[in-house]
């Protein structure tokens, strides 16, 4: 088994396709034969309804999380990274083809500057598409966002990390105890960053995903003055109860920001893991 | 050396400390043969011989106890290079003596071990590390000890065994025979990590509390608490040993490769639904049947026995929330209005101590749907203050929070867990 769950994974670097089934299963090779895939949560009440949503309730504060992951996207560094404070109001209607569309209110914080940071103020529309397979689209608006200024600091990270004889290489981030070092928090940031692409991506309004820990970083050769990171990184998705783990190869620099150029799920043998650090 | 041992004195200990860092000093990297002496001088002609020994620059003597009279003992270190000599004066001058400490190295070799040892098994509860996160072995030698110290507060019941033969421990804390009850229980989900360090330290904080604290000490008279802090031994040892993020039982599947079963889905309210899964090798399987855990049945067992527990809270991590049933279905609960309107008061209390935000609500509508949990089984039972608990924090760390956060996530939880324990007190029924 043990074997056979090595060679698939070391035939799974090989694939870059893209996204996997989306129901997450581990590879047959890894699961009892005659398996079925697992349900989908049922999705009750403030679901079926349009409306008014209670703002402390699952379905507003889903929406908010796939807004906050573009917002992250978009504006996402090694020294600024978005994080849901508060969902104010929402209301989600019924649209064209079976999708849904939510508006919402809420306030996010930024990681990076501690407690002590601004709470920002955003609105944004999420369209959850009736097809399956559709990732949501988003229509974001914050205030105030260059009043978080990292710039510096991203520079500074920058210049450090882009000399060709850089090489980082880390695992396990957090350790299994909670610590992330300070040379590592940046690249802490700049991961779920490039996972909020995936996240983004993989949303429905049956998920809530949050990046669980970095598995590994390792620095690729710079290409056209871009910092280049391959991640592994380890999804937890809250409804389902999932840990899913995902590499990716993304690209960073203080103009372009975060870009991500290939991304490869990869199976999780339930039974035969890596021991933590 | 065990004559050695009768003479030796924790002030000698400082000293031996002292003169090996003292002798490290001057070169000597090991006190490997090295000897100490304790001389007895029968007379004053002896003294001054000895006095006359200590001025032989070159045999590098050390005396711990200077020859003064010959009343008192003459203690004296004596490296290896120059025992021989030593021997042979105290012989030829008849001057007797006896070896106190055959081999310093030793000696430094067993202090090295004992202070090894202090470093990672605490001999109280007092020494224990709240700050840290513990193995198995070390929670259940904790409880042992707070036992020991709080005997007539204290006991220990094994409710059961896990699947791989580990016991199932519960803390009791009471001070009378046949009173009602009140559960909590961490570490249901082992990579909740948070939740069973802070179930050791609200096991701390109720013996401490209990005759100082006016509120918990009238609670205590009146109800006993039950306190199960490994509630998945099992899968708590796999995070350790093999997989930091596991959750489940680690039950085989017959017919599958895949083990475990989320102990969170395996109760009998609402048991099969959609908030659970029939897939063994996923995080939500919610077993074979209700109850086939051998962890869950314990609990199961134990409530039905009692029969009189009045609040029953299972504690989880991460997303900070205070959770009433149901999680099977939307229909609200009989006492959703009461147990709401305490939630939102637990919720206040907590928030007061370090500003942290909670939400609160149903299992169904604030989190997700869920099948066959805890506190529906429970709330079914007839248990109206029936909570889920989700610590710290909101997603950042998530599974992984740092130690520092255990003691500031155990203290705000406690005035959460007093304020249902006091309503609950207050509105018996």
């Amino acid at each position: 088994m043990k074997v056979f769950c090595s060679l698939w994974l070391l035939l799974s670097l090989v694939k870059l396709s893209p996204a996997p089934p989306a129901s997450q299963d581990p590879p047959f090779a890894c699961r009892g034969a005659g398996d079925p895939a697992p349900p989908q949560p049922e999705t009750p009440e403030d679901m079926a309804s349009s409306g008014d949503l209670e703002p402390t309730h699952y379905p507003a504060r889903r929406a908010a999380t796939v807004a906050l992951h573009q917002l992250n996207t978009r504006h996402g560094s090694p020294h600024r990274l978005f994080a849901l404070q508060e969902v104010h109001k929402a209301s989600a209607e019924d649209v064209a083809a079976g999708g849904r569309k939510y508006s919402l209110d809420f306030s996010v914080t930024d990681w990076a500057s501690g407690s002590a940071g601004p709470a920002l103020r955003c609105s944004a529309e999420v369209m959850f598409p009736g097809t399956e397979r559709s990732s949501p689209d988003v229509q974001l608006r914050c205030e105030a966002l260059q009043q978080i200024n990292s710039t510096a600091q991203d520079h500074a990270f920058y210049q450090k990390y882009i000399a060709p004889e850089s090489a980082v290489s880390a695992q396990h981030i957090p350790d299994s105890y909670g610590n992330v070092s300070e040379e590592m928090q940046p690249f802490w940031r700049l991961a779920r960053v490039a996972a909020s692409f995936i996240m983004l991506r993989e949303s429905s309004e049956n998920t809530e995903f949050n990046m669980a820990q970095v598995a590994s970083v390792t620095q690729q050769e710079s290409s056209e003055k871009q910092l280049m990171l391959e991640f592994v990184v380890l999804l937890h998705d809250l409804p389902s109860q999932e840990i899913v783990q995902w590499k990716l190869l993304a690209s960073w620099s203080p103009d372009r920001g975060v870009r991500v150029l290939q991304t490869e799920w990869q199976p999780r043998c339930p039974h035969d893991t890596k021991p933590p650090n | 050396m065990i004559l050695a041992r009768k003479f030796y004195s924790s002030k000698m200990k400082g000293l031996l400390v002292l003169t090996a860092l003292f002798v490290a000093v001057f070169g000597k990297k090991t006190f490997e043969g090295d000897q100490v002496l304790r001389i007895t001088a029968k007379n004053e002609a002896q003294i001054f011989l000895l006095k006359e020994l200590s001025e032989q620059e070159h045999l590098g003597l050390d005396f711990w106890r200077e020859p003064v009279h010959e009343s008192l003992p003459v203690d004296v270190y004596v490296p290896f290079h120059s025992l021989q000599a030593v021997r042979v004066f105290l012989r030829y001058n008849q001057i007797q003596y006896n070896v106190m400490i055959m081999d310093v190295q030793d000696l430094l070799d067993d202090e090295e071990r004992e202070m090894v040892k202090y470093r990672t098994i605490p001999r109280s509860t007092d020494d224990f590390v709240y700050t840290a996160y513990h193995d198995l072995n070390s929670i259940y030698s904790f409880m042992d000890m707070l036992v020991a110290e709080n005997s007539n507060l204290v006991s220990k019941i094994v409710i059961g065994q896990s699947y791989e033969n580990r016991p199932l421990n519960v803390l009791k804390f009471s001070t009378g025979a046949n009173r009602p009850g009140i559960w909590f229980d961490t570490g249901i989900h082992s990579r909740e990590w948070v939740t069973q360090a802070s179930g050791i330290w609200f096991a701390k904080k109720i013996v401490t509390d209990y005759g100082r604290d006016p509120v918990l000490t009238d609670i205590l008279n009146n109800y006993d608490i039950f306190l199960e802090i490994v509630t998945n031994p099992d899968g708590f040892a796999y995070t350790h040993s093999r997989d930091r993020m596991w959750r489940k039982t680690r039950k085989p599947n017959s017919g599958s490769s895949c083990v475990g079963v989320d102990p969170n889905r395996n109760w009998d309210a609402g048991f099969g639904g959609g908030g659970s899964s029939s897939n063994p090798c996923t995080e939500t399987y919610r077993g074979p049947s209700a109850h086939s855990e051998p962890e869950v049945k314990a609990i199961v067992d134990f409530v039905k026995s009692h029969g009189k527990l009045k609040a029953f809270v299972s504690i989880h991590s991460y997303s900070q929330m205070l959770l009433y049933p149901y999680g099977y279905t939307s229909t609200p609960a009989k006492d959703k209005a009461e147990l709401h309107e305490l939630a939102r008061k637990a919720v206040s209390e907590l928030q007061s101590l370090h500003n942290t935000a909670y939400t609160y609500g149903s299992v169904i509508t604030t989190i997700y749907q869920a099948d066959g949990i805890t506190v529906d089984w429970t709330y079914e039972q007839g248990i109206k203050y029936s909570y889920t608990f989700e610590l710290r924090d909101t997603g950042r760390y998530g599974f992984l929070l740092p130690a520092d956060q255990i003691i500031p996530t155990a203290e705000e939880t406690w005035l959460a867990l007093m304020a249902i324990m006091e309503h609950t007190k207050n509105n018996p029924y």
